[in-house]
């Protein structure tokens, strides 16, 4: 059994008047792959993005309970978020890579983190290239714009930035949504293969996704966590009629 | 620690140069306001000069600034409507609409000075105008032109094509079509174009300087006579009372009426856009 | 109807080329009286001793214009910055307003603040025998260009995708790097735009600093009076006599402003359009 990097205790979140997770108790555990399933405004992306407080650029939000990253508060005031989003990175739903070049994309966070060193930032964007296994298809047009890659490729590329910055979870967002069949199931093998290094959580919409990366899988609806467990057995014997309805594709 | 700097420079720019806006906003509104209120009064506006009485009245450059309006308007609305007209409706010849439109662009980007000019070569001499308020209004019109044009070009374009599908759908010629449907829907982009013309003809100085004239006396706009108007706006007898006679307190009320005139102006063209863009 | 219409288009287009062809008719024969290189680089314009050098006032308007962007450009950037990004709505939205009224204010109300605020202060902080100078023209420039700077930058800012800005946060960078880094960057084109109106304007405006700017005819400094392309023109226009060699000079002087002119407006054509197919 895995130590618990992330772990959520009696939290709520509110979106103005808006309670969108409630009372959500989770533990996420290190180098696994952590499925958020369930239907739309269910609350499992609200969640993520909590995760890394995403959250506060929407104005008027408002966290209750305990959520912590190795045993620290995330939402303690003193909490220097800049450093907690370099330990957690996040890959977004539709791919946004920054209009400059492929180098320069990689290279912009540890840039901020104040790497400066030319050779370092070499290695650097580099090693996430070839983490990312997009390395063969770009390394010989790094000075060229990120957005002339394609959907799959520039997917790849928002993960490489995600890694430059060394992190120790990475977020994925429904990160294959806006993708083809062949991008995805790159995406989805090169996840199983982060997952040595990195904590993974993603939110997907797609089941059959769920079920082929993830070691665990918690189901949200309506802003409750309805059930949490090992992949294999919420999908073959759910433990809540509702989760049974919602995989069995019975709504949502 | 570095970045830590960053952060606080960053901060001391934002706020401090927001800061210096809106401070010099303020001074220089503020500045007009302070020295020139005092010497606006019912006859400041009702009367003009008299050298006997020693009193001071800015009755024609309002008549004269109005009478640039009225002709300048009269003449470039047609046009301007008409050009954006075809440009959107009529225009098939790619190359043509893209010198219309590049026309346009050059006549927005010109100072005035070279208006000046032009209007002195062009209708003060060699039209014969000599410097009068209808040389000054002519000149005027090419200058407002292009805002004319871009106005109603961007609400033409905000008609939905399914109006004018239904109106050629029930049979009505393209002309008909035009004038029933798709002129009446862009007429908030129309007025708002008038009005952001009406505020360049107001503040504009230079152009009139030249080829309008600089009198302060009150001009007879009869038809017969019209030849021969000539005379200072508001904004040139401001010029005139500052830099000719250097009678501040004046050219401070003249600019504390074209500061009004101003906010009314960017207030109903703000409004009307507003209106315009939820339409 | 439709020739109608097509006649209206025509119209611009007419007007255009009529600018042209008289700027062009009544700007040459001056210029070859005096000879193109001694009337573009004389160092010396005096019209009562037949001398008609723009050398002075071309140098007067490059400075100027560039002063003016230097100060302006970057007061007008970083309040765009924080319009954009980081004012709360209510207070964006008072200051927009009054920004746009700023752009309103006729240019002779600019003068006259400058020659009774501006001119006397220079003149005393500065120990000047008179205030009416270059430094004068180039911050009443610098603030009369603000406004337009002010809008596009804000415009372009504004239009910058937010999904760049979540990345930028998530990967640990600070909301001023993510402003500064990654939307002013992105936002490069709409903000050239930007600078080059401005560069538009100031190079073209003459009534304001005729009044704060002194108009001797001085080789630019930046405490000394200047005479600007523009004030060149306007300052002796009503003197001047129909058909005189000092007239048909001013007549140059207004070519040469107008090919300045049409070189910054195909520049920006050029960025715009880069723009535009991005």
């Amino acid at each position: 059994m895995s130590d618990t990097i992330i772990s959520a205790k009696h939290l709520d979140f509110y979106y103005g008047e808006t309670h969108a997770l409630k009372d959500i108790c989770l533990d996420i555990p290190e180098h696994n792959i952590t499925a958020l399933i369930g239907p739309s405004g269910c609350g499992k992306s609200t969640f993520l993005r909590t995760i890394n407080r995403m959250n506060d650029l929407i104005e008027g939000t408002r966290v209750t309970g305990s959520l912590s990253y190795r045993g620290e508060e995330i939402y303690a005031p003193d909490r220097d978020v800049t450093k907690l989003r370099k330990s957690i990175g996040m890959v977004f739903q539709k791919p946004n890579p920054f209009p400059m070049s492929i180098y320069d994309n990689v290279a912009y966070g540890p840039r901020t983190h104040g790497i400066r060193a030319k050779a370092r930032l070499d290695d650097i964007v580099e090693q996430s290239l070839r983490d990312a296994a997009i390395w063969d298809e770009v390394k010989d047009r790094l000075k060229k714009n990120a957005l002339g890659l394609s959907g799959g490729q520039q997917q790849r590329l928002c993960i490489a930035r995600a890694l430059a910055i060394k992190p120790d979870v990475l977020l994925m967002d429904e990160s294959t949504s806006a993708l083809d069949p062949i991008s995805t199931s790159k995406i989805e093998d090169l996840a199983m293969e982060l997952k040595k290094a990195y904590t993974i959580v993603i939110v997907t919409h797609n089941m059959q996704q769920a079920v082929r990366i993830s070691d665990k899988t918690a189901f949200f609806l309506l802003g409750e966590l309805i059930e949490f467990g090992d992949t294999e057995k919420m999908f073959s014997q759910p433990t809540d009629k509702r989760t049974e309805d919602y995989i069995t594709g019975r709504f949502g | 620690m570095k970045r830590k700097m960053y952060e606080i420079v960053g901060r001391i720019l934002l706020y401090g140069c927001t800061g210096l806006t809106v401070g010099l906003l303020l001074f220089i509104i503020g500045y007009i306001i302070i020295m020139g209120v005092g010497g606006i009064s019912w006859s400041f506006l009702t009367t003009s000069e008299s050298v006997i009485k020693g009193t001071i009245g800015i009755l024609p450059a309002i008549k004269n600034t109005l009478f640039v309006i009225a002709v300048s308007l009269l003449i470039s609305l047609p046009l301007g409507v008409g050009a954006a007209v075809y440009l959107t409706e009529y225009a098939k010849n790619k190359r043509f609409v893209a010198a219309v439109e590049f026309a346009s662009e050059t006549l927005a980007g010109i100072p005035s000075i070279i208006y000046a000019l032009v209007g002195v070569i062009i209708f003060c001499t060699a039209l014969k105008l000599q410097k009068t308020l209808l040389a000054g209004s002519l000149t005027l019109v090419i200058m407002i032109l292009p805002t004319i044009i871009r106005s109603t070009q961007e609400s033409l374009k905000t008609v939905p094509q399914s109006y004018r599908e239904g109106a050629l759908g029930l049979g009505s010629g393209k002309w008909h079509m035009i004038r029933t449907v798709v002129l009446p829907s862009s007429v908030d982009g129309i007025v708002t174009g008038c009005i952001l013309a009406v505020g360049r003809v107001i503040g504009e100085s230079a152009v009139l300087m030249y080829t309008a004239g600089m009198s302060m006396a009150m001009q007879d706009f009869s038809i017969d006579r019209l030849s021969g108007a000539s005379g200072a706006t508001l904004t040139v007898a401001l010029y005139h009372y500052a830099k000719e006679n250097a009678d501040f307190s004046t050219a401070f009320s003249i600019a504390t009426v074209l500061l009004i005139l101003t906010v009314i102006i960017n207030f109903s063209a703000g409004f009307l856009g507003k209106k315009l863009k939820r339409s | 109807m439709q020739l109608l219409f097509t006649l209206c288009g025509l119209a611009a287009v007419g007007f255009v080329l009529l600018i042209t062809v008289y700027l062009v008719i009544s700007g040459i024969p001056a210029i070859q009286k005096i000879g193109l290189f001694n009337f573009l680089f004389g160092e010396t314009w005096a019209a009562s001793q037949d001398q008609y050098g723009i050398l002075p006032l071309i140098l007067t308007s490059v400075y100027g214009t560039a002063g003016a962007v230097v100060i302006g450009v970057p007061i007008g950037f970083f309040t765009a910055v924080f319009l954009a990004k980081v004012a709360p709505k209510k207070v964006a939205n008072v200051i927009r307003p009054a920004i746009s009224l700023l752009a309103g204010i006729p240019s002779v109300v600019y003068g006259l603040v400058g020659m009774c605020v501006l001119v006397p202060a220079l003149r005393d902080w500065l120990n000047l025998p008179a205030g009416d100078s270059l430094l004068a023209a180039i911050i009443v420039l610098a603030v009369m260009i603000l406004p337009s700077i002010i809008s596009l930058s804000e415009t372009a800012l504004v239009a910058v995708p937010k999904e760049y800005e979540e990345a930028s946060l998530a990967l640990g960078a600070t909301k001023l790097e993510t402003y500064f880094r990654i939307c002013a960057p992105a936002a490069k084109s709409g903000i050239a735009a930007a600078v080059v109106l401005g560069i538009g304007r100031a190079i073209g405006e003459a009534m304001a600093i005729m009044m704060v700017a002194g108009n001797v005819a001085n080789m630019p400094s930046l405490t000394r009076s200047v005479r600007f392309l523009t004030t060149g023109i306007s300052i002796e226009l009503n003197y001047s006599q129909d058909g005189s060699l000092q007239r048909q000079a001013l007549f140059s002087i207004g070519l040469v402003l107008f090919l300045f002119i049409m070189m910054i407006n195909a520049f920006l054509n050029l960025i715009l359009k880069r723009e535009k197919e991005r």
